[in-house]
C-alpha cells in the first residue's frame, strides 16, 4: 500500500511536470473511449437495421414473380405445387387466432395473478410464486410442445368431443402458459410503481381492499398493464416451435378456435430447410418474415409508447 | 523485470514445444496404424474423411443402421447420418454440404439442373424399395380402399367416411411437412399432382402422424411401413374398384400387387470413391439389405 502511494505520488510530479503533453494524451484518450462506447451502444440498431435490409432485400425480390396483392389477399399458401401460389392471408389469420386465443386466456390468469401477488398475498406465499413464474418462463418450448402432443391435445379432442386435438385451442392454451410470465412480471411491477399513499388514500375513505384494487390501483396501473399485454402478444405471435408441434399446421383460413391452424412462425420454420437457395418460395418466406417482423415491431412500439406514459405518470 | 519477463517467454517456449511434440506423436500413430490396417483390408482407402449423410426422415433410422454396422466393421471410418428431409438432403449436396444424400423421392429436374450448374454430376443408387401404409386408427370401420377414394380424400373431394363404407364421420387428413420426400412422392404418385385439400393437417414427422392417428378414430394418414404400430393400422388397398387389395408387405410390394410404393434413393455427387465407394457397396450388399430387412423396408432382391 505504501509503495503504491509513493508510486501514485511521483507519478503526480510526473503529470505536472508534463501537463500539456498529458492534456493531449487525456482529451485523445478520452475521444477514443468515447467512439468505442459509442460504438458498442449503436451495436444494436446497427444489427436490427442489418437484419431488417437483409430481409428487405431478399423479401422483396418475390413481388418479381408474385405481386402484392396475390401475396397478401390470396387465400391459398400451396409453396409447393406446379402451379404454385404464395397467399399469406391464412398464415396471418392463424398467426393471429392463436395470440388472440392466447391472450384470451393469459390476460385475466396475468392480471389475476399479478393483483395477488402484489396485494393480497403474503410475503411468504409472494416469494414462492415469484420464483415459480420464473421457472414456468424457463421451460423450453419444445418440451411443452412434447407435452401438448401427448397430453393437452388429447385431452381437448375429449372434451370437445372432436375427432383430432391438433387445434388452434390446444396452440392457444399453450402460448398462453409461455406469455403469462411476461404479463404478471410487468403488471406486477407497475401495480407495485404506485405510490403508496393512493392505496392509504383509499382505505382511509373507508374503500374496502376490494374497492380499493378494483377502482383505485388497477385504472391506475393500467399503461403498465396494457404495456404487459401487448409484450404478452409479441412473445405469442413470435412463439414458434409450440405452436408447430400442436396446432396441426393446417394452411386454411380457420373460422373457430376447433380446427387447426398455421402460423406465419411454424411456416417459415417448417418450409426453410428445403427450399432452394433464391427461388421463388425461397423469398416468399423472407416476405412472410417481413410481415411477421413488422407485426412484433408494431406491438413493441405500441407497448413502449404506453409504459413510457405510464411511466410519466407514475411520477 | 526482464529476468522474470525472460523466464516467462522461456516457460511459454518450452509449453508450446512440449504441447506440440504431445499432440504430433499419437497423430502420427494414428496414421501410420490407419494406413496399415487400410492396406491389409481395403487396399489404402482414405479413412480420415468423414463422410456426412443427410436427407430423408423416412430413411434415417435405416442410415445410422447401414451406418452403425459399417462402422464395425470399418472402426476408421466415420460417418454421420442426419434427417431433415429428402429435399433437405438432396439441397445440402447441391450446395456441396453433404457427401450422401439420402432421399426417398427422385430428384426433380430443376434440381438435376441446379446440382450441375454447381458443377456435380449426380449419381444416383436404388438402396431399397419403401411401402407407403395407408394408416388409419384400430378402431376404424374402413374394410378396403382404392387408389381413387386415396386421391379423393387427400383432395378434399371426399370429406365423410360414410362415402367410402364407414361410419357417417368427417375425414381428418394427416399429412407431412412439404419438405418431407412423402409428401412428395404422394402428391405425385397417388394425387397425380393435385393438391392436398387445405384442410389436411401438415404434421412436422412421421412419428406425429402416428400419434395424431392414434387418438384419432376418424383420421387417416399415410406412413412408412415401419411405423405401423398396435394402435395404428394399415389398410388394404387395391389398384382400382373391383380389384382385390392388399395389405403393405415385403411380398405384396415385391410381387408389385401393393400399389403404394417407391424405391428409397441414395444420391453421391460423382462416381462413388473412397470410403463413399465402399459404403455404398455394403449398403448394396448383403449386410447392408439384410438391414433393409430389419428396419421394415423392401430390400432389393
Amino acid at each position: 500500500m505504501a509503495n503504491a502511494q509513493e508510486m501514485l505520488v511521483t507519478q503526480d510530479k510526473f503529470t505536472h511536470r508534463k501537463n500539456l503533453k498529458k492534456d493531449i494524451k487525456h482529451s485523445l484518450g478520452e475521444y477514443i473511449i468515447e467512439k468505442i462506447i459509442f460504438c458498442l451502444g449503436i451495436t444494436s440498431v446497427i444489427i436490427f437495421s442489418l437484419i431488417f435490409l437483409f430481409l428487405l432485400r431478399t423479401g422483396l425480390t418475390l413481388f418479381r414473380d408474385v405481386s402484392l396483392k396475390e401475396f397478401l389477399f390470396s387465400k391459398n399458401w400451396f409453396p409447393i405445387s406446379v402451379n404454385p401460389q404464395y397467399g399469406i392471408l391464412p398464415l396471418v389469420a392463424g398467426s393471429l387466432l392463436i395470440t388472440a386465443g392466447a391472450i384470451l386466456i393469459s390476460v385475466p390468469i396475468g392480471v389475476g395473478c399479478a393483483i395477488y401477488i402484489s396485494e393480497v398475498a403474503p410475503p411468504k406465499t409472494k416469494m414462492v410464486l415469484k420464483v415459480i413464474i420464473e421457472f414456468l418462463s424457463a421451460i423450453p418450448s419444445v418440451v411443452l410442445g412434447f407435452l401438448g402432443i401427448v397430453v393437452l391435445a388429447n385431452w381437448v379432442r375429449i372434451s370437445f368431443s372432436l375427432s383430432s386435438g391438433f387445434t388452434a385451442l390446444t396452440g392457444s392454451i399453450l402460448v398462453s402458459l409461455m406469455a403469462l410470465p411476461t404479463i404478471i412480471t410487468i403488471s406486477d411491477d407497475a401495480i407495485n410503481a404506485l405510490p403508496k399513499e393512493y392505496r392509504e388514500a383509499s382505505l382511509a375513505l373507508g374503500a374496502t381492499k376490494w374497492e380499493t384494487i378494483i377502482n383505485v390501483l388497477v385504472p391506475a396501473a393500467s399503461s403498465g398493464i396494457i404495456a404487459a399485454i401487448m409484450l404478452g402478444i409479441g412473445r405469442a405471435i413470435g412463439e414458434t416451435m409450440t405452436v408447430m408441434m400442436v396446432t396441426g399446421n393446417a394452411a386454411k383460413i380457420p373460422d373457430t378456435f376447433l380446427t387447426s391452424a398455421r402460423t406465419m412462425t411454424a411456416t417459415i420454420a417448417a418450409e426453410m430447410g428445403d427450399t432452394v437457395r433464391n427461388g421463388t418460395h425461397y423469398h416468399a418466406l423472407f416476405a412472410v418474415g417481413i410481415v411477421l417482423l413488422m407485426m412484433t415491431t408494431c406491438i413493441n412500439l405500441i407497448a413502449d409508447f404506453v409504459l413510457n406514459r405510464a411511466r410519466k405518470e407514475g411520477r | 523485470m526482464k529476468k522474470i519477463a525472460m523466464l516467462l517467454v522461456l516457460i511459454m517456449v518450452a509449453t508450446v514445444a512440449l504441447v506440440g511434440c504431445g499432440s504430433d506423436t499419437p497423430v502420427n500413430e494414428n496414421t501410420t496404424s490407419n494406413g496399415s490396417e487400410a492396406v491389409e483390408v481395403n487396399n489404402e482407402v482414405d479413412f480420415n474423411k468423414l463422410v456426412q449423410v443427410k436427407g430423408s426422415d423416412t430413411m434415417v433410422n435405416i442410415g445410422q443402421q447401414w451406418a452403425e454396422v459399417f462402422m464395425d466393421e470399418n472402426p476408421q471410418a466415420q460417418i454421420a447420418v442426419t434427417g431433415g428431409g429428402s429435399g433437405t438432403g438432396i439441397a445440402a449436396i447441391i450446395n456441396g454440404t453433404a457427401d450422401i444424400a439420402q432421399s426417398s423421392r427422385a430428384m426433380k429436374d430443376k434440381e438435376k439442373e441446379d446440382a450441375e450448374a454447381n458443377g456435380y454430376e449426380l449419381t444416383e443408387i436404388i438402396a431399397g424399395r419403401d411401402g407407403i401404409a395407408i394408416a388409419v386408427h384400430k378402431d376404424s370401420g374402413i374394410e378396403e380402399i382404392t387408389m381413387e377414394q386415396i386421391k379423393d380424400i387427400f383432395t378434399g373431394v371426399i370429406t365423410n367416411w360414410k362415402e367410402v363404407g364407414g361410419n357417417d364421420a368427417e375425414i381428418t387428413l394427416y399429412s407431412r411437412e412439404s419438405n418431407s420426400g412423402t409428401y412428395a412422392f404422394f402428391k405425385e404418385f397417388v394425387l397425380k399432382d393435385e393438391e392436398y385439400a387445405q384442410h389436411s393437417m401438415l404434421m412436422p414427422s412421421t412419428g406425429a402422424i402416428v400419434e395424431g392417428l392414434k387418438q384419432d378414430v376418424n383420421g387417416i394418414g399415410y406412413v412408412g411401413l415401419g411405423y405401423l404400430t398396435d394402435d395404428v393400422k394399415a389398410v388394404p388397398v387395391a389398384k382400382e374398384a373391383g380389384a382385390k387389395s392388399f395389405l403393405p408387405s415385403i411380398e405384396t410390394i415385391n410381387a408389385g400387387d401393393y400399389p403404394v410404393a417407391r424405391p428409397l434413393f441414395l444420391y453421391v455427387a460423382g462416381e462413388p470413391q473412397g470410403v463413399i465407394k465402399l459404403y455404398v457397396d455394403f449398403i448394396l450388399g448383403s449386410g447392408g439389405q439384410a438391414i433393409v430387412k430389419e428396419t421394415g423396408f423392401i430390400p432389393l432382391n
